[in-house]
């Protein structure tokens, strides 16, 4: 009974000493991405390195889900003999639901692995320990431009997978029901405003964050040679998108309450 | 009279600037949870001076170095760079002292993603923005031409052997013109020939830059060829410190047990 007490201690501890520390890091990141010099190189490097290499992944994954909705909304509004609803149904479920939480996951995996592993490794390497005994901020050069670099990305990845699944979705459409694009675009976006589309697609700057914030902590953090390395892309990933999943829930209720 | 008495004055000055501690380290100690790796260590480096630190592995003679470089914090005791102590300094202020500072990691800690040129070229691009790109460019063929290295300004890190690593590493070290050396075990894992290399480098280096330097090591030959005095550490202390023949003349059991086994 003592040991099962004992071990909810420490787990408890390790849970509120993670979070602390979390915090101090994102505190120290917070004051170095504001202060000059600014690492305008090195950030564009972090833009192409999260937005152009993600994006095929990011478009592919949004294609499939287009076809996935597409096929499955047909299905259940013919049932319900509410085909003219397709094109709205396709263009909020892509927008509103799936693209933002899929681009924030598929980013998760992609980004949040690469990051967490790519900075592990300089740390068990001491490359950090170089950068810093060279009289640079490892905060400012590896940690503020990556974080920066997700955050700005996102909503435009985003609107990429939301584009292709769109498209997508129409095309398959189509194929079972000549319907042409303008139609579709027309009938889908009718009534909108950009209140209903923009708010879904820039809560994704806050999983861009998140996912940085976690790939950069769990990375600059590790302890441990090749096994630290591992763990390190491993919780990047598994920690990102836990909390891209959380902060969805929350950010669904936000944007309910302030853009009805 | 007045004139001899302002040369007198001048030369006073001059060896009271090269006598005054560059680096001053005053009871440090460190632990890790209950391990306890130095117990108040006390040394200082001037101007011109080379102090090899030796001792058996695991003595914290690296975290000696990582210290004194604010890499680490300190339990107790103080490091002073030319007077000023670095405990508790903001990172961009600590950054302005380590300016003054070059480090070579034991593994050499190259940049694994850039060249060896851009691994030199690293803290120019950030310190010396007022250096045009050839400028750098000129200055990163010197620093490797200063250590052999002039002909692999393209290879990676992963290509070159473990000796011409640590010479980059101390091309690197050397970009920002530093006036305190940090070397972290420059010879360990190398061949006689290429750590002799390493010697003759290092002792070239100080006699044309005349750097405050601190050599950690456990190799004797090394220390005995490069360094001005050397300090030897067993269970995080300073057991003596002085030149070799000090060393040699001491009736610690210790130290006779190192020197005969070196």
């Amino acid at each position: 009974m003592l040991s099962v007490a004992a071990s909810v201690g420490r787990m408890a501890n390790e849970f509120f000493e993670w979070f602390g520390n979390l915090g101090i890091f994102s505190w120290k990141v917070l004051c170095a991405a504001l202060t000059p010099p600014y690492e305008g190189r090195e950030l564009i490097r972090q833009l192409d390195e999260v937005g152009s290499k993600s994006l095929p992944l990011v478009a592919l994954a949004g294609a499939a889900i287009g076809v996935v909705i597409s096929l499955e909304a047909r299905y259940t509004l013919s049932r319900f003999g509410a085909k003219s609803m397709f094109p709205a149904t396709l263009v909020y479920s892509v927008i509103q639901v799936m693209g933002p939480i899929m681009t924030g996951l598929i980013v998760s995996g992609r980004v949040g692995a690469g990051i967490g592993a790519e900075l592990a490794s300089m740390k068990v390497t001491e490359q950090i320990d170089a950068i810093e005994a060279s009289a640079i901020n490892p905060y400012r050069l590896l940690a503020a431009t990556r974080i920066l670099a997700c955050i700005l990305m996102m909503p435009l990845l985003t609107l990429a997978a939301d584009a292709s699944g769109l498209l997508t979705g129409w095309f398959a459409q189509t194929l079972v029901e000549p319907l042409s694009f303008h139609q579709f675009i027309e009938s889908g976006f009718k009534g909108s405003t950009f209140n209903v589309f923009l708010p879904p697609t820039f809560k994704t700057a806050v999983y861009g964050l998140i996912i940085g914030m976690i790939a950069c902590y769990e990375g600059m953090r590790t302890r441990g040679g090749a096994e630290g390395v591992g763990r390190a892309a491993t919780n990047s990933v598994v920690l990102a998108s836990l909390f891209v999943i959380l902060a969805d829930v929350v950010l669904v209720k936000f944007i309910l309450v302030f853009f009805p | 009279m007045a004139i001899a008495h302002d040369i007198a004055m001048k030369q006073k000055d001059s060896q009271e600037e090269s006598s005054a501690p560059i680096v001053a380290v005053k009871e440090l100690r460190k632990s890790y949870g209950s391990r306890r790796v130095l117990n108040g260590i006390s040394l200082r480096v001037t101007r011109g001076e080379t102090l090899a630190v030796l001792g058996r592995s695991g003595t914290g003679k690296s975290v000696l170095l990582r210290l004194i470089i604010g890499l680490e914090t300190p339990d107790s005791g103080s490091v002073c760079i030319y007077g000023q102590d670095i405990a508790g300094l903001a990172l961009d202020r600590l950054g302005e002292i380590r300016k003054k500072m070059g480090f070579l990691f034991q593994q050499a800690a190259l940049y694994d993603s850039l060249t060896v040129a851009e691994n030199v070229a690293f803290p120019l691009e950030h310190h010396r923005r007022d250096l045009s790109g050839s400028e750098r460019g000129e200055r990163v063929k010197q620093l490797l031409a200063e250590v052999g290295m002039e002909g692999d300004l393209q290879k990676m890190p992963s290509d070159i052997s473990g000796g011409m690593r640590k010479r980059v590493g101390l091309a690197r070290a050397l970009a920002l013109e530093p006036e305190i050396l940090l070397l972290d075990e420059p010879t360990a894992g190398l061949d006689p020939i290429s750590s002799g290399e390493i010697n003759d480098l290092i002792l070239t280096l100080q006699r044309e830059r005349q750097m405050a330097s601190i050599v950690v090591t456990h190799d004797l030959h090394s220390a005995r060829t490069i360094a001005n005095s050397l300090a030897l550490l067993d269970q995080g202390s300073v057991v003596i410190e002085g030149k070799f023949e000090d060393l040699q003349q001491s009736d610690i059991g210790f130290v006779k047990e190192f020197l005969q086994k070196s």
